[in-house]
């Protein structure tokens, strides 16, 4: 059977000259970037290069930039490392119901350290309102932290208007640019923030390593505690071949850009077009503007989760936003924080579109998609008052 | 892919792993689905107790999906947890605290497995499903009814929850195990090298640890911000006599000996709840003999239905031997009346009756 993969947004495949510049610095590269020696300031080298390639994929210094084990350290790493760097003793955090876990979870961490904080509404669109972060600051806060685009409905936030609000109240702006960066010119965004946070495997390099950018000034408490890799702010030794493989990776996406993002916006558009057409009941979770490769689809009274797996089994891989621990699918909080009702929560999927995907795969999944949903409402009567 | 797709529902325990196993040695085209009932971060003041046999646990996950990944077959988990609460999980505490001792594992059986789950397997494209249960169907040849029988391992026949499936979801079930001892399953799973092999068994109440229902019910009560239906009350004898107090009729059960606090010179079981009045009956053990009883609800399984008195085998709880008695049809087909050759001890509100001929589940209904 053939296995098509439209599930981008949750890891990409590695790219055949990221592989090869990997496999060479696993093999060749492997002194310790912190030994004196040649073999040291050999991998050092190699370091700073790579350090180079991603600093100018995301609008950063390359001394901006510390290498982590991939985009939930660096999430963590900046709202973690900056809210307990302040030692204030009220201190407030801003960020919004749609946040990756990654913040999600580190903000709940917080809160049960005593610091409060605001998660900010979306509307429909999915989009915070700039001035609801306005509104929301207090003379406490210390952190404002607003995701790029979304993982599961792709919308892009208005970060520079953000940014610039929080930069009036002397307020530390982190945005989480994992599922931007790599799709979207994102450097001119991401220039105005003062921490911002990518990940190699979301654009074809491999997993486990990811970047934290950090404007001067800002002060981290590290999340881990050993050596003074990463200028004091990252202890460990540094993954250099991963590092040296996301800076292939961010060259080739820098180069490729324009080009990959009016082919996936057009394939996105075939696929959401042809589904919207085709299969009754069926409309977009969120608004624009979002990422050319993302969209959404709620298939009024389906159960997702049925057809995911309908569509696993035909060979094409996609999603549901939020799966808990066990795999199972949970109702995603960024669909119920659109407004949409649990039960249609349930009812939507998640297709994220790559390099690899082509307009005839792009078709073959369409003809899944109708033929699995006219199954499963056959077999449901309630799906078939639709 | 014209060849049929069988759904196995695996527990991570080593019946529903054998039965997977089974299937992909005979070359069917099987898919491995685990049902996520229940959360287990749910209701942490529970969390000390007996966390190991707890279901849908991650290491049963865990466990689930390593037989799927040895045997090379598509496995997913999916989330049945909202209809589990609301069918299961919420009836099973209504019971209780409507003086009756509610079977969890039959709603889940009628509402969950045979229902839910055989409706999603048919969403992905499987045309049957295969369970762990130790219990047989057969087809009868003359009249096409699809006939449910006991499991030849009698000791781990579950049949008696069975009683409540409908002929269309008994002709798309298979129960692999049905023919099988549980030494035998447990030898084959060896032989198959399925890393479940010698697991332990899984507890009787699977969301409710160490069987500790009082508990359960408090904690789920504070949960959700109620506050608990403890009611004190007082233990009666039948001749209205007070012989003491207690925290709540949901605690007691009929039959039940332990835990009354009571002393008197004869041991003392609970004939009765009386939840409207609070009131705990007591009496010994001769008042828990009943001779008849009446079943709700009922299903008629290997037989169309009784137009007339029947002789059968009826058990009233899982592990009570079948006692002999007749069934006499009501008015409504759905209720039926059952006297027994002898009176039987503890006859049970919310538990089943089930009707048994030898082998043959006739049928069964709760106990009224």
């Amino acid at each position: 059977m053939e296995r098509y993969y439209f599930d981008h947004n949750a890891t990409t495949p590695v790219s055949d000259e990221v592989l090869a510049a990997y496999t060479e610095a696993l093999r060749d590269v492997y002194g310790n970037a912190s030994s004196i020696h040649s073999f040291g300031q050999h991998a050092r080298q190699r370091l700073e290069e790579a350090r180079e390639r991603v600093a100018r994929l995301i609008g950063a210094e390359p001394r901006q930039v510390v290498f982590t084990s991939g985009g939930t350290e660096a999430n963590n790493l900046a709202v973690l490392g900056t809210v307990r760097a302040c030692r204030r003793e009220r201190r407030h955090v801003i960020t919004t119901r749609i946040e990756h876990p990654a913040v999600l979870a580190a903000c709940g961490a917080l809160e049960r350290e005593g610091v409060a904080v605001t998660y900010l509404p979306v509307g429909s669109a999915g989009l915070v309102d700039p001035d609801d972060v306005r509104r929301a600051l207090r003379s406490e806060t210390v952190l404002v932290s607003v995701m790029h685009a979304n993982n599961e409905i792709g919308v892009i936030q208005p970060i520079e208007e953000i940014a610039a609000i929080a930069r009036e109240a002397e307020v530390i702006f982190h945005s989480d640019g994992v599922q931007a960066a790599g799709r979207l010119a994102v450097d001119q965004a991401a220039r105005c923030a003062d921490l911002y946070a990518a990940s190699g495997h979301k654009f074809y390099a491999p997993k486990g390593i990811g970047v934290l950018a950090v404007r001067s000034g800002v002060s981290l408490e590290p999340l881990l505690y050993g050596g003074h890799q990463e200028r004091d702010r990252r202890p460990g030794t540094v993954n250099v071949p991963a590092a040296v493989a996301m800076g292939v990776a961010a060259e080739a996406a820098r180069r490729d850009l324009e080009a990959e993002q009016a082919r996936l916006a057009e394939l996105r558009d075939r696929l959401e077009n042809a589904i919207l057409d085709r299969v009754p009941g069926t409309s977009v979770n969120g608004g624009t503007p979002r990422l050319p490769n993302t969209t959404n689809i709620c298939f009024d009274g389906i159960n997702a989760e049925a057809l995911l797996i309908a569509l696993d089994l035909k060979g094409f891989a996609v999603s549901t936003g939020a799966a808990c621990s066990s795999g199972a699918v949970e109702p995603s909080h960024v669909l119920t924080a659109l407004g949409l009702a649990p039960d249609r929560a349930r009812a939507s999927l998640r297709f994220s579109l790559g390099r690899a995907n082509t307009a005839g795969q792009v078709d073959a999944l369409v003809e899944a998609v109708v033929e699995a949903v006219a199954h499963l409402r056959r077999l449901s009567p309630v799906a078939a008052h639709v | 892919m014209s060849e049929e797709l069988i759904a196995v529902a695996m527990s991570g325990g080593v019946d529903s792993s054998t039965v997977a196993a089974l299937l992909c040695r005979q070359g069917r085209r099987v898919v491995g689905l685990t049902m996520q009932l229940w959360n287990q971060r749910r209701l942490p003041e529970l969390a000390g107790q007996g966390a190991a046999g707890r279901c849908c646990s991650l290491d049963d996950v865990y466990d689930a999906r390593a037989v799927a990944t040895a045997l090379g077959i598509p496995y997913y988990v999916v989330n049945f947890e909202d209809r589990f609460e609301r069918q299961v999980v919420k009836p099973f505490i209504e019971e209780y605290l409507a003086g009756r001792t509610p079977i969890p594992c039959t709603l889940c059986n009628n509402f969950i497995k045979f229902d839910q789950f055989l409706e999603l397997a048919a969403g992905v494209g499987a045309t049957r499903i295969a369970t762990g249960h130790y219990a047989r169907i057969r087809r009868d040849p003359e009249t096409g009814r699809y006939q449910l029988l006991q499991g030849v391992d009698t000791a781990k026949d579950q049949s008696y929850f069975l009683f409540g499936l409908r002929q269309e979801q008994l002709a798309r079930t298979l129960f692999p195990l049905g023919d099988l001892t549980k030494a035998q399953v447990r030898a084959l799973a060896r032989e198959l090298g399925l890393p479940v092999a010698d697991k332990g068994e899984s507890q009787e109440i699977c969301f409710v640890p160490n069987g500790d229902y009082p508990a359960f019910i408090e904690a789920y009560f504070r949960e959700q911000g109620l506050s608990p239906p403890r009611a004190r009350g007082e233990i009666v004898t039948q001749e209205g006599a007070v012989l003491g107090e207690h925290e709540g009729v949901y605690r007691f059960t009929v039959g039940q000996r332990k835990g009354l606090g009571v002393a008197v010179g004869e041991p003392l079981y609970v004939i009765a709840t009386e939840p409207a009045r609070q009131r705990v009956v007591v009496g010994p053990a001769g008042k828990l003999l009943r001779e008849r009883l009446e079943a709700s609800g009922v299903n008629w399984v290997s037989i169309a239905g009784l137009s007339r008195p029947r002789r059968a085998a009826v058990r009233i709880r899982h592990k009570h031997v079948a006692a002999p008695a007749t069934l006499y049809p009501t008015g409504d087909p759905e209720r039926v009346e059952v006297v027994f050759d002898e009176p039987q001890r503890a006859v049970t509100p919310g538990q089943a009756a089930v009707f048994y001929e030898g082998e043959l589940v006739l049928g069964g209904g709760w106990i009224v």
